[in-house]
């Protein structure tokens, strides 16, 4: 299988600060990749790379052939993006915060209907499209988020935290929604994510990062055959590989945020 | 690809290239009227932002302009005083929204919105453009209600088309500019408390240091150089010829509009090129 996401010592530092130090990655097409590690490992810092939100002091990557810093504008259009706090339009219905994505991203004029209404029904939010996305729960908005950013089926869709802040049974819809976007229409997906069960059933195969560095990758069996096997589970894999890491998650300003984010989700 | 000397451009090639740049140009007004489209459907479902908006400019000319009509402490020149300031506080009230559009940036950063549009193939030109000219299509509330109480208070208007045509060009023109300032103010402060400092900072000096609410001829010459290279000098000065009866312009309106149009778009080019920082 054809790598559609390559990137070479791919490298970001902040100040002293090295928030991403050398990642030499390859995903497949059609894979479900994961980027596990604890807060503050980089997965934030490597996912906005990828997306040409923020340039790379150093290394390189491709994303579906195109460079992400020569050829960011070509990225774009191959790429869906997830990002971890809230990006739909809470005083907009979910229809309009479709229709205006579907706007930006070319889809001709006489398929955007179809298209919006689709990607609704596809993500089970046909009943709630005229209502104002302000009054969805938090589940029901992370679809809406997965909706908007797959509507021009793009090949390649990143998803940074997208179950963080959700209740089991709207953890297990997005799930179902994703699983389905891979088998339908072999998108790429590349997922960040704190829970090690998620990772595990959803993840063809997984970099645990820690302090800016990978310290393993392979497939979920891989990685809990190389600490012995038997009766472990990716719990005992993360704890293995990024254990002595209980000082370092996140600055004041993060958690502060991400618990926002929590309790409006929730 | 090979150089070419200069002037030496196969003619295929220049015709191609000239239909690139058409469609470039296309793309981005039209991205960038969906842009303010999506502003403008935000105010449609929450249109209480258009009535608060209104309540400023009819304190200003409630409060502050009776009172100065009645001391006669300024002098305007043939024109009673309160017409004089109508032009001026409307200008006024669009820069003060205008210039605290930024927190909206703020506010869409906290939130991931941003970094969903900077992460779409949407020119960055385009997305600041839209915002300002979204910041225009609000600013016209002002416009109304300033209209409405002017009208109660006995100044003389000029109701012509092409008066009225101007006055709205000019509000949306320097709402645009404001709001594109204010732009670039957070994508380099980037946190709220930063952000309304700044504001503060440059709110006064903008307001005061202008024509809006006495004439520059009784400043003292240093504030005189400071009001000339303030682009909402021209705007009050467009605003005092397109809005009253007997409006008089000191600088004339081709002026007026050559600064607040090269200032929007200077602007709007710097906007474009820092409002990415926004989300790193």
């Amino acid at each position: 299988m054809p790598a559609i996401l390559e990137t070479i010592s791919l490298t970001r530092r902040f100040g002293t600060l090295t928030a991403v130090d050398a990642l030499t990655v390859s995903v497949n097409a059609g894979e479900v990749f994961g980027l596990l590690g604890p807060n503050g490992a980089g997965k934030t810092t490597a996912i906005k790379m990828l997306t040409t939100l923020l340039p790379p002091t150093s290394g390189q990557a491709l994303v579906a052939g195109f460079d992400i810093t020569r050829q960011a504008a070509s990225v774009r259009r191959m790429i869906g993006y997830v990002p971890q706090a809230l990006s739909v339009d809470g005083s907009l219905t979910g229809y309009e915060n479709l229709l205006i994505f579907a706007k930006l991203y070319d889809i001709p004029r006489g398929e955007r209907e179809g298209r919006v209404r689709d990607a609704l029904a596809f993500m089970g939010l046909s009943d709630a499209a005229d209502k104002l996305v302000r009054l969805y729960s938090g589940g029901m908005i992370r679809r809406l988020e997965i909706a908007q950013s797959t509507l021009h089926r793009p090949p390649v869709l990143f998803l940074d935290e997208p179950t963080i802040g959700l209740d089991p049974l709207a953890r297990k819809a997005v799930w179902e929604h994703v699983e389905r976007l891979r088998d339908d229409y072999g998108t790429t997906i590349v997922l960040t994510t704190h829970y090690m069960e998620e990772a595990d059933s959803l993840c063809s195969s997984v970099a645990i990062m820690h302090l800016g560095k990978v310290v393993a990758i392979g497939t979920p069996a891989e990685l809990k055959a190389s600490i012995g096997g038997g009766d472990k589970t990716l719990d005992d894999v993360f704890v293995h590989y990024a254990g002595d890491s209980l000082e370092s998650g996140g600055s004041y300003r993060e958690t502060s945020s991400e618990r926002r984010m929590a309790k409006r989700l929730g | 690809m090979k150089p070419q000397a200069k002037g030496a451009w196969p003619s295929g090639l220049d015709r191609r290239s000239s239909l690139t740049l058409l469609n470039a140009v296309v793309g981005f007004i039209t991205k960038t009227l969906v842009i303010a489209e999506l502003e403008v459907r935000k105010l449609r479902h929450d249109f209480s932002e258009v009535v608060v908006r209104a309540i400023q400019p009819a304190l200003w000319l409630l409060l502050f302009g009776e009172v100065f009509t009645k001391v006669r402490a300024i002098s305007a020149g043939d024109v009673p005083y309160l017409d004089f300031m109508a032009p001026g506080i409307l200008a006024q009230s669009v820069l003060f929204v205008a210039i605290f559009y930024g927190i909206a940036i703020i506010w869409e950063r906290d939130m991931g919105i941003v970094h969903k549009f900077l992460a779409s193939p949407t020119p960055r030109g385009a997305l600041v453009l839209g915002k300002a000219l979204s910041a225009g299509i609000r600013s016209l509330s002002q416009a109304v209600i300033i209209y409405l109480l002017a009208l109660i208070l006995g100044v003389k208007l000029n109701w012509t088309a092409g008066g009225l045509i101007g006055v709205v060009v000019t509000v949306v023109l320097g709402a645009a500019l404001f709001s594109s300032l204010s732009l670039i103010i957070a994508s380099l402060v980037k946190t709220r408390e930063r952000f309304m400092g700044m504001g503060q900072v440059i709110t006064m000096p903008l307001f005061f240091a202008s024509n809006a609410i006495y004439p520059i001829s009784l400043m003292p010459g240093w504030l005189q150089v400071i009001s000339h290279i303030n682009p909402l000098t021209y705007e009050v000065d467009a605003l005092r010829m397109l809005m009253l009866s007997h409006g008089t312009s000191s600088f004339g309106l081709g002026v007026d509009f050559a600064v607040l149009l090269l200032a929007t778009v200077t602007a709007v080019i710097i906007g474009a090129r820092v409002y990415p920082r926004v989300a790193t």
